[in-house]
């Protein structure tokens, strides 16, 4: 049962996190909190999302999404980082019930198993959170000519 | 010889049989709620089938009955802490409205206000904090706090500073949700008495687990929730010394705590009654009479023993745990059945889910005392806490859980 919760994806993301610690330049940056475990992320992004950097403390869980946020939306086209996404905030909110997507999702896929602990979906969605905020804050996917 | 039967005081709890994923219940998170017995909840049912009425406001037979029974609860909460009376003990909703109660009312009492000082401390649950920052933001009082030791007691060194004739009210938990110590506060309480401040006690976690008497402790009011002491969820106690209670203004208005209302003024009705504004509570405060018979006829001495026996058995088997670090007192002395601990690093929601996986339900996270976290320099803690039906084989069981999350993390 635990297998399912703690895949083995998910153990190596977080003993072995990819890309973590904050860099600079930035175009947006934000920090998300979850009040009931003082889980914390601190995510940046450059505005065309050739990099994402982050810090944070948390459990397992929380820390291994976001290294393979970090896998999975580092360098994509804007358009395709907001598709991977909603389907991972999908996949989260489904209760389970969700088919997910290795093709749009890759490893995070391995987070099929949390949605079934209401309790540890805001860990898992944590640092997305972080990310919409910050890319919302770089102008990530904004055009030109609708800023104007 | 002691008469105390663990296997025959968990017989009287039908949830501890159960099984939560194909193990057999391991109920660790007593401090954060208990487990309730077929005593209190016959009682409740037999209330709500046979006797249900509002309290207080009726001549007919169901009132009274109703009446009699709430009034008779109110009186076995007051033998059970020493109260000089029932009228010393109000019902309220739980400890944190108790808290609140009082931070408004003897707030109001005194006539807080800038220049003023309200002394609490970093052990404190977040509901024995907020109340008073509150009301230092209504008034511009100022509120300030004892440390914590390397050890986990308060530290009394400043208590002569702290504590001085600016102060109007010390507030402070008698035993820590989260470390577990038993404060003394003889000398805190001495202390505030000397400058003409009131003393306030949370008593959350020790009404349920050592015998306790108001008039030893010496402070002016306690407050504590029946849902921690076997009792339902939805009532709990402000118990206020009567002299004081008499000066006490009300907290929340409405029926029942009046004597006489006209639509430009109202007179309010003697204590208890005064803070117990609209219907109470009434089977819960029934349910409460029931968990005091209960915990009574098994005797608090009896359950404190069985629970420093249960605690220095955790204390001592987590010791032999590689990796595992209690946070405050490493003996069963001065401290009660709550033990936080951290193990490798390992963040609390990890080590709660696998320990859940087997069964074992502890708490993990802030524990409602984030200060005490942030004061030992973690972000969250695991707690393990324990009551009179806890067992040495349920403290192996979270042995082998910890072994389990070590294997897992590590
Ligand atoms: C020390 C302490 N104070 C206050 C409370 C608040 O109790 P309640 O939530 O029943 O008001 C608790 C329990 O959570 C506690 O442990």
């Amino acid at each position: 049962m635990m297998d399912q919760l703690y895949q083995e994806i998910i153990l190596d993301h977080y003993k072995h996190p990819h890309g973590r610690g904050l860099r600079s330049p930035f175009g947006g940056e934000a920090h998300h909190v979850n009040p009931t475990c003082g889980d914390e992320i601190t995510i940046r992004v450059t505005t065309d999302l050739s990099d994402i950097s982050y810090d944070g403390m948390g459990c397992s869980i929380s820390q291994a999404s976001a290294s393979v946020l970090h896998d999975q939306l580092t360098g994509l086209d804007p358009a395709a980082a907001f598709r991977v996404h909603e389907a991972f905030v999908e996949l989260m909110q489904g209760r389970g019930q969700v088919e997910p997507d290795e093709d749009v999702l890759g490893d995070a896929v391995a987070f099929a198993g949390v949605a079934r602990y209401p309790a540890r979906v805001k860990c898992a969605l944590l640092p997305w959170m972080a990310f919409k905020d910050a890319a919302v804050r770089a102008g990530v996917g904004v055009s030109p000519e609708v800023t104007a | 010889m002691s008469s105390f039967d663990v296997a025959r005081v968990r017989a009287d709890f039908p949830i501890l049989g159960r099984e939560i994923n194909g193990h057999p219940l391991v109920y660790l998170d007593s401090a954060n709620t208990s487990q309730k017995p077929v005593q209190v909840l016959d009682v409740m049912r037999a209330h709500a089938e046979q006797h249900n009425a509002n309290v207080s406001r009726s001549v007919h037979t169901l009132g009274t009955e109703s009446t009699a029974a709430y009034e008779d609860a109110r009186a076995k909460v007051a033998t059970f802490i020493g109260a000089a009376s029932p009228d010393e003990v109000v019902f309220t909703k739980n400890s944190t409205e108790a808290l609140n109660l009082v931070a408004h009312s003897a707030g109001e009492m005194l006539g807080v206000g800038p220049g003023d000082e309200i002394v609490i401390s970093e052990m404190e649950h977040h509901s024995n904090i907020v109340p008073w920052q509150l009301l230092c933001r209504r008034t511009g009082a100022t509120l300030r706090w004892f440390g914590v030791t390397d050890d986990g007691r308060l530290d009394e060194s400043t208590l002569d500073e702290l504590v001085n004739e600016r102060t109007k009210i010390v507030s402070l938990v008698h035993m820590s949700n989260i470390l577990g110590t038993i404060n003394d506060v003889s000398r805190i309480v001495a202390r505030a008495h000397q400058v003409g401040a009131l003393v306030l006690l949370d008593c959350s976690q020790s009404v349920p687990h050592l015998p306790l008497s108001v008039s030893a402790l010496g402070a002016d009011f306690i407050a504590f929730t029946g849902h921690k002491m076997v009792g339902p969820t939805g009532i709990g106690v402000l118990w206020g010394r009567g002299a004081v209670l008499a000066d006490l203004p009300p907290f929340l208005g409405g029926g029942s705590m009046i004597e006489t209302v006209t639509l430009e003024h109202t007179t309010f009705a003697a204590p208890p009654a005064r803070f117990e504004a609209g219907t109470p509570p009434i089977t819960e405060a029934i349910g409460l009479g029931a968990a005091v018979d209960y915990l009574s006829a098994i005797g608090m001495d009896e359950i404190h023993r069985h629970e420093q026996e249960i605690t220095g058995y955790a204390l001592k088997t987590l010791a032999d745990l590689p990796g595992v670090r209690v946070f405050g007192l490493g003996t069963p002395e001065g401290r009660g059945g709550t033990v936080s601990f951290d193990v490798d690093g390992i963040h609390p929601h990890d080590v709660g889910q696998i320990l859940d996986d087997l069964g074992v339900q502890v708490r993990v996270g802030h524990h409602c005392a984030r200060p005490v976290c942030a004061r030992f320099g973690v972000a969250a803690m695991t707690r393990a806490s324990f009551y009179l039906y806890t067992t040495t084989d349920e403290i192996d069981a979270l042995a082998r859980g910890i072994e389990q999350v070590r294997r897992v993390f590590g």
